[in-house]
């Protein structure tokens, strides 16, 4: 079976979008030179009125990707590091994922934002290093998060045949993931709908992400002393929580390991979500990236504010051992 | 060149449809309260009168004149202002963000400035479909000091994309004298992206027909954007909280002065008066059918509050879990 790469995904699905349907374009910086790799071979295949290369003007574009998306086109916009999402904060969520509601629900905005390289990148320094998915969920834009190559080609296809606006996170953590594929099993998945990476019955622990790898490995190391399942969102708006009530109830009890900031972080969600309405048998935990973590440009101090593998483990055995509520 | 009447007739429209909204505010009705293009009618009507039926157009906080040139129905403009279902938003817009796509309104951003890059999406789509459409995007003298503005101006001048801009500088935003915020020229900033741009007296609107109807040519036949800057005024506060707050920002001088160019008195001294009085009567009387139309219809159900959030029909979740 061939080897698919995470990118590779990226690549395949927005490539059968675009041969399937005509009003799917993509736009983004560096695209004659398919910088980021998603796009590559794109402008030989499909020539420059459907791979657009644009200037440095995310907000700029960003309207215009929503003004396309009303005329009746299906953008995918694609940026090159996570803060430009930060910069377009304001045209995704206020302008295009109000305007359905806005217009009486005359006209849906159908743009996909994809970032395909989101999380820390060694060295690059603070401005470089954002992870900023939660903020998106808590403004209601629907938001994936795939962990694997066939999770991301799934949900990249979903993203882009939706009517919303969807936000696309891919973990650059999660980039280096192959898989072994048969390309006709690859389809689309829809959004909204977690899966089980590995089956437990002692604790859930709820991964996002890159960090649904780190899990799968400590779940292994940790097997001769507990069987843990790994679960999986793969979008963080809208979420899995029927999905999820199922694995706690199997489990009854709950570690989420989130790339976010801690405050107002999915896993802060996720437990109050699972404290609310779920039978949990012991206090959960979260591991997360501190409050407010800005991490720097030093390796060892940017690795010291990320949620790791000790910390998961940890947080595992202190669930496990605690006698309940 | 237009028919004058017909001008006369959509620039008393919007005046008078405006004061019997201002009624309404006043009374309760219109919460929201609004900002009246009142003075500014000139603008609306001039410029819409230009366009064909499918071309669009992308209006502002200060709307409800394009909303009506571009020929929007009058009954379910007024009853989105007054948050009704019968509203061309089904309530959900209101007097801040219409929109009616059977009529070619796409939107109108509250973000001010932001419709440039919007009106460059449209008009990019339009011409990759091969379409003859030609994109009106409105906004205020405000909108030239937000960059996301040049940004939109940068893509349609790049892409040579059928947009004209339409800045409306009634010299304020808000309290700001345009003076004082803006370094530089209006039309400078087209000129700067290569894009053709004048300034035109706003207060007469068969000026602004013939320098919008050039435009709009050279638009349409592949000649690309322009920006036309409207002088004009507003004869009102920003917004109808100026009832209250009574905002000293602005001499009496410089209203009287123009409100001696009224565009309603400019476009009537050019029509006959039996024309004019006729055409006045059947306004007053629509208007009557227009408002009680909006007040006769119903409000919204609070039970329908999370219609129309995601176009899958996906319902959130609800504020507490019982
Ligand atoms: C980006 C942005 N900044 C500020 C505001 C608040 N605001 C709404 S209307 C307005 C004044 C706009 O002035 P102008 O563009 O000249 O339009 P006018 O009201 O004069 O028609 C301001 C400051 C806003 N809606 N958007
Ligand atoms: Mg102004």
């Amino acid at each position: 079976m061939p080897k698919l790469s995470y990118l590779k995904a990226l690549n395949r699905a927005l490539g059968d979008e675009m041969d399937r349907d005509e009003s799917v374009f993509v736009l983004g910086e560096d695209m004659n030179f398919a910088l980021t790799n998603v796009t590559a071979g794109f402008l030989d295949r499909f020539g420059p009125d459907r791979v657009v290369e644009v200037p440095l003007t995310e907000q700029g574009f960003t309207n215009f990707a929503t003004g396309a998306a009303m005329a009746g086109r299906r953008p995918v916009v694609e940026f090159q590091i996570p803060f430009l999402l930060l910069l377009v904060f304001e045209q995704i969520t206020n302008q295009a994922n109000k305007f359905l509601l806005m217009s009486g629900g005359q006209r849906s905005v159908p743009v996909t934002y994809l970032m395909p390289a989101a999380g820390w990148r060694a060295g690059w320094g603070a401005q470089h290093s954002d992870q900023p998915y939660s903020l998106f969920a808590h403004m209601g834009v629907k938001t994936v998060l795939p962990a694997t190559p066939t999770d991301a080609y799934g949900l990249l296809t979903t993203a882009i045949r939706d009517d919303d606006p969807v936000v696309f996170f891919g973990p650059l953590a999660a980039l280096p993931v192959r898989e072994d594929v048969d390309y006709a099993d690859l389809g689309p998945i829809p959004l909204g709908k977690g899966r089980v990476h590995r089956a437990g019955t002692d604790v859930t622990v709820v991964a996002l992400g890159h960090l649904v790898h780190e899990a799968l490995a400590v779940a292994e190391e940790l097997a001769d002393e507990a069987s843990i399942e790994v679960w999986d969102p793969r979008s963080v708006y809208p979420f899995d929580w029927a999905g999820l009530a199922e694995s706690v109830a199997r489990t009854g009890r709950l570690v989420v390991f989130d790339d976010s900031n801690r405050a107002c972080g999915m896993g802060a969600e996720v437990l109050a979500t699972a404290a609310e309405e779920m039978r949990l048998t012991a206090p959960p935990k979260r591991v997360t990236r501190p409050d407010g973590a800005i991490v720097g440009a030093v390796p060892e101090l940017d690795v010291a504010l990320q949620p790791d593998r000790a910390q998961l483990a940890e947080a595992i055995r202190a669930v496990l051992k605690s006698p309940g509520w | 060149m237009p028919d004058s009447l017909a001008l006369y007739r959509m620039i008393r429209y919007i005046r008078r449809f405006e004061e019997r909204s201002l009624d309404l505010v006043r009374a309760g009705e219109i919460v929201s309260g609004m900002h009246a293009c009142i003075g500014q009618e000139a603008v609306s009507a001039g410029a819409c009168a230009t366009l064909e039926p499918d071309d669009i157009v992308l209006s502002s906080h200060r709307g409800h004149g394009h909303l009506l040139a571009k020929g929007c129905d009058p009954k379910r403009v007024l009853a989105e202002m007054a948050g009704k279902v019968t509203g061309i938003d089904k309530g959900r817009g209101g007097s801040f963000h219409p929109s009616d796509f059977t009529a070619g309104v796409y939107n109108a951003t509250g973000t001010v400035g932001h419709g440039a890059g919007i009106a460059a999406g449209i008009a990019w789509a339009a011409k990759r479909a091969g379409e003859p459409t030609v994109v009106l995007s409105f906004f205020g003298d405000g909108a030239v000091t937000q960059g996301a503005l040049l940004e939109g101006f940068n893509l349609a001048g790049l892409w040579q994309l059928p947009v004209v801009y339409i800045c409306e500088n009634n010299r304020y935003a808000t309290t700001l004298p345009v003076d004082t915020a803006v370094s530089g020229t209006i039309t400078g900033r087209g000129e700067a992206f290569g894009i053709p741009s004048s300034s035109v007296d706003g207060q007469d609107a068969e000026t602004v027909y013939a320098a919008v109807s050039e435009a709009v040519d050279r638009a349409r036949s592949g000649g690309g954007p322009s920006l036309l800057e409207m002088r004009t005024y507003r004869y009102h506060g920003h917004h109808t909280f100026e009832l209250k707050t009574r905002l000293k920002y602005r001499e009496q001088s410089e209203i009287d002065e123009w409100k001696a160019r009224d565009p309603l008195d400019i476009q009537a001294a050019r029509v006959p008066e039996a024309d004019r009085l006729r055409v006045d009567a059947e306004i007053e009387a629509e208007l009557d059918e227009v408002v009680r139309f909006a007040l006769e219809s119903p409000r919204p159900d609070p039970a329908d509050a999370m219609d129309h959030m995601y176009a899958d029909g996906f319902r959130p979740r609800a504020g507490v879990s019982l």
